[in-house]
């Protein structure tokens, strides 16, 4: 029996060998191979549940582009995503982990409605301005609270910022059953639909608004700041280098502060354009994980806000396929979530192969390959 | 029963699932690993528990099935940082969102189901003393389970051999590998732990917390019991202490919204997380208290030289 498995044992092993240099061909590559990889076990779930696996695929991802409608809806989607997607990518960056951009998103939406709920007849473009600026002020703010607690008292980020996110939605929740519910609502925890000024312009048979340029700007902006100025270079040292940052003179306090305000003054815009833009109102939901979502967006578009475009629009994507492919093969859409769980996973650990690579290496024991212990 | 004994049981049933959750992750971060995926593992735990006691009718085989779910899901943690090297950060993070979505699909089909309650623990005559009866002898089993799992581990980590490997691993990989430890396999042993632990915490919760499945229904208590592990400053002892007060608070907030006091119930269910950010900022404050006992490799990949 001994003398069998020997015989059978394999003679080579697979390693891991750190690369001497990263291999910018993988860091474009991970990504692609991470959907592949997403979309077989994709397949292979939809198999075991027992639908037909090509069909659910191709509704999935394919068939929410093939009409002008959809094309509409997944651009509405992935607005918010790109948005915040882009400042989570300068956050990890910079090894900040702001984890509660689904809090910030909705203090900004509760500090923008502000206009439209209390001072319902203030009616002018300047009101509009005035919510987008409230919007992205409000999510900056609520996002610095994690900022000051980890430079004041040292706490995790991770925590509190994630802590932050139950606030918000609750503090969310009381404004639209308590205070600012609509009286003419039938009760319904709704706020007053916004109207006029207060919505954002709109084009387009769909639903496409005037969000969808703020992401891009943005997306276009933190591009331009990332490679050609002194701020990008700066986050860049101290987030793969904090040491050299440090001797460089450039202040990790003051780092942790900027990626705070930056990323949750985005996420805040992002709220404020959902509830001014798509939905009209405030009510108890106002995002469907978005704030978490752009967390994927943001590894997925290689922490690069050009790659972040494409990656909001295909995590968009995601979400619309997930409600199509509950609407025809009755498939919870929960797979949505799943598959972007999976598509992080994937990601991540396709990215390994940026910094190592595979290696075969002979095991026979008669030759000296010691030092492999583990 | 006295409402004070009423309060005393439902604060013993909050707080047992944050003390499951947070003792095994005590043991993976003291062994030099910070795996934030506590949320999806105990969520698996939570679905997967809740479908095989309603399949099969035995509370126990969902809570075992919940244990195994909670091992499977944090091996894949392990397989990505361990073996692959990713960023533990990110990679929990990949865990929880996936635990999330894929509970909620493999739990689409058990949504409003009825399910099966674990029972208590009855001994005759010890249960039904007068005011302890039902407080010592009266629990629900995986209470019992709970703390024997805290003493284990205190007892595991300081007085025994494993213990000290697990710390040696935890404070200094390399040396640890120098001295012909197998870092990657001890870490792996104790993501495993707290992978098994995470999902008899869930299991708590879909079998006799809530029994029946809610999507979502950990609603940060994963989270939270990675706040305890800090709070604790890595010691099992107070972890206990700051599990139970915390699952103080969880009552207090629901028995205060009970009582229709005049708080609006949003700000009660907000308690906990409040709580949560101060305990961390108390316990951050204090330098010394919290650095003293922080594994020093905590949070970095270990690669050996070849």
């Amino acid at each position: 029996m001994n003398k069998l498995r020997k015989h059978l044992e394999l003679n080579v092993q697979l390693i891991l060998e750190k690369r001497p240099q990263s291999s910018g061909l993988m860091n474009l590559f991970s990504p692609l191979l991470a959907i592949v990889l997403t979309v077989v076990v994709g397949g292979l779930i939809f198999a075991a549940m027992g639908k037909p696996p090509l069909t659910a695929l191709y509704l999935y991802f394919i068939d929410p582009l093939t009409s002008w409608w959809s094309v509409e809806e997944v651009l509405v989607k992935a607005g918010p995503l790109v948005l915040i997607g882009v400042g989570l990518a300068v956050c990890f960056k910079a090894n900040v982990w702001n984890i509660g951009a689904e809090g910030q998103l909705t203090v900004g939406a509760l500090m923008g409605a502000i206009i439209p709920i209390l001072w319902g007849e203030w009616q002018s473009p300047l009101a509009l301005l005035a919510m987008l600026c409230l919007g992205a002020l409000g999510g900056a703010l609520f996002a610095l609270i994690p900022a000051w607690l980890k430079t004041h008292f040292g706490v995790n980020e991770i925590l509190t910022s994630l802590m932050l996110v139950y606030i918000a939605q609750l503090l969310l929740d009381w404004f639209v059953r308590g205070p600012w519910k609509d009286p003419n609502g039938y009760n319904f925890p709704k706020s007053v639909s916004f109207e006029g000024w207060h919505l954002l312009p709109m084009w387009g048979d769909g639903r496409m608004h005037f969000g969808l340029i703020v992401s891009l700007v943005a997306a276009l902006v933190l591009f331009w700041i990332m490679r050609h100025t002194l701020k990008g270079f700066e986050i860049n040292v101290v987030g793969s280098a904090p040491r050299a940052g440090t001797f460089a003179g450039f202040s990790q306090t003051k780092m942790v502060w900027f990626c705070f305000a930056l990323s949750g003054g985005l996420a805040g815009l992002a709220g404020l354009i959902e509830v001014a833009g798509p939905i009209g109102q405030l009510q108890p939901q106002i995002s469907p994980n978005y704030g978490f979502t752009a967390i994927i967006v943001a590894f997925l578009g290689r922490l690069n806000p050009l790659g972040v475009i494409f990656a909001g629009i295909l995590l968009a994507i995601s979400y619309i396929g997930g409600e199509g492919i509950q609407i025809e093969l009755g498939i919870s859409s929960k797979i949505t979530q799943m598959f972007q769980g999976m598509l992080l996973f994937f990601i991540l650990m396709c990215d390994t192969l940026i910094l190592y690579q595979l290696k075969w290496i002979s095991t026979k024991p008669n030759q000296p390959t010691s030092g492999h212990a583990s | 029963m006295s409402p004070y004994e009423a309060i005393l049981l439902t604060i013993i049933t909050a707080s047992t699932p944050l003390l499951l959750a947070a003792i095994g992750e005590l043991v993976v971060e003291r062994s030099g690993v910070l795996n934030l995926g506590i949320e999806g593992m105990m969520v698996m735990g939570a679905v997967c528990g809740f479908a095989a006691a309603h399949v099969t009718g035995s509370a126990w085989l969902g809570v075992i099935a919940a244990t195994f779910a909670g091992i499977a899901t944090s091996l894949l943690f392990g397989l990505l940082t361990q073996t692959l090297m990713t960023n533990q950060v990110a990679t929990g993070l990949a865990i929880t969102l996936l635990g999330l979505g894929l509970s909620g699909l493999i739990g689409s089909g058990f949504v409003g189901l009825p399910g099966v309650k674990l029972a208590n623990v009855s001994i005759p005559w010890l249960s039904d003393l007068p005011y302890v009866g039902r407080l010592i002898f009266g629990q629900d089993p995986l209470v019992y389970v709970s703390i024997a799992l805290t003493a284990g581990v205190a007892y595991t980590l300081n007085h025994t051999r494993m213990g000290l490997i697990i710390r040696a691993v935890g404070q200094n990989h390399a040396s640890a590998h120098n001295l012909g430890y197998r870092v990657v396999a001890v870490r792996y042993a104790c993501i495993a732990f707290g992978g098994a632990t995470s999902g008899l915490a869930g299991a708590y919760l879909s079998l006799v917390y809530t029994p029946q499945w809610i999507e979502n229904m950990t609603a940060g208590r994963g989270w939270i019991a990675l706040a305890l592990v800090v709070f604790s400053t890595w010691i099992p002892g107070r972890l206990a202490a700051g599990a139970y007060l915390f699952g103080g608070v969880w009552i207090l907030g629901l028995y205060a919204q009970g009582m229709g006091v005049g708080i609006p119930s949003q700000l009660l269910s907000s308690l906990p997380y409040v709580a949560t950010i101060l305990a961390l900022v108390i316990i951050s404050t204090n330098r010394r208290l919290s650095l003293i006992n922080t594994p020093a490799s905590l949070g970095q990949g270990f690669v050996p030289d070849r």
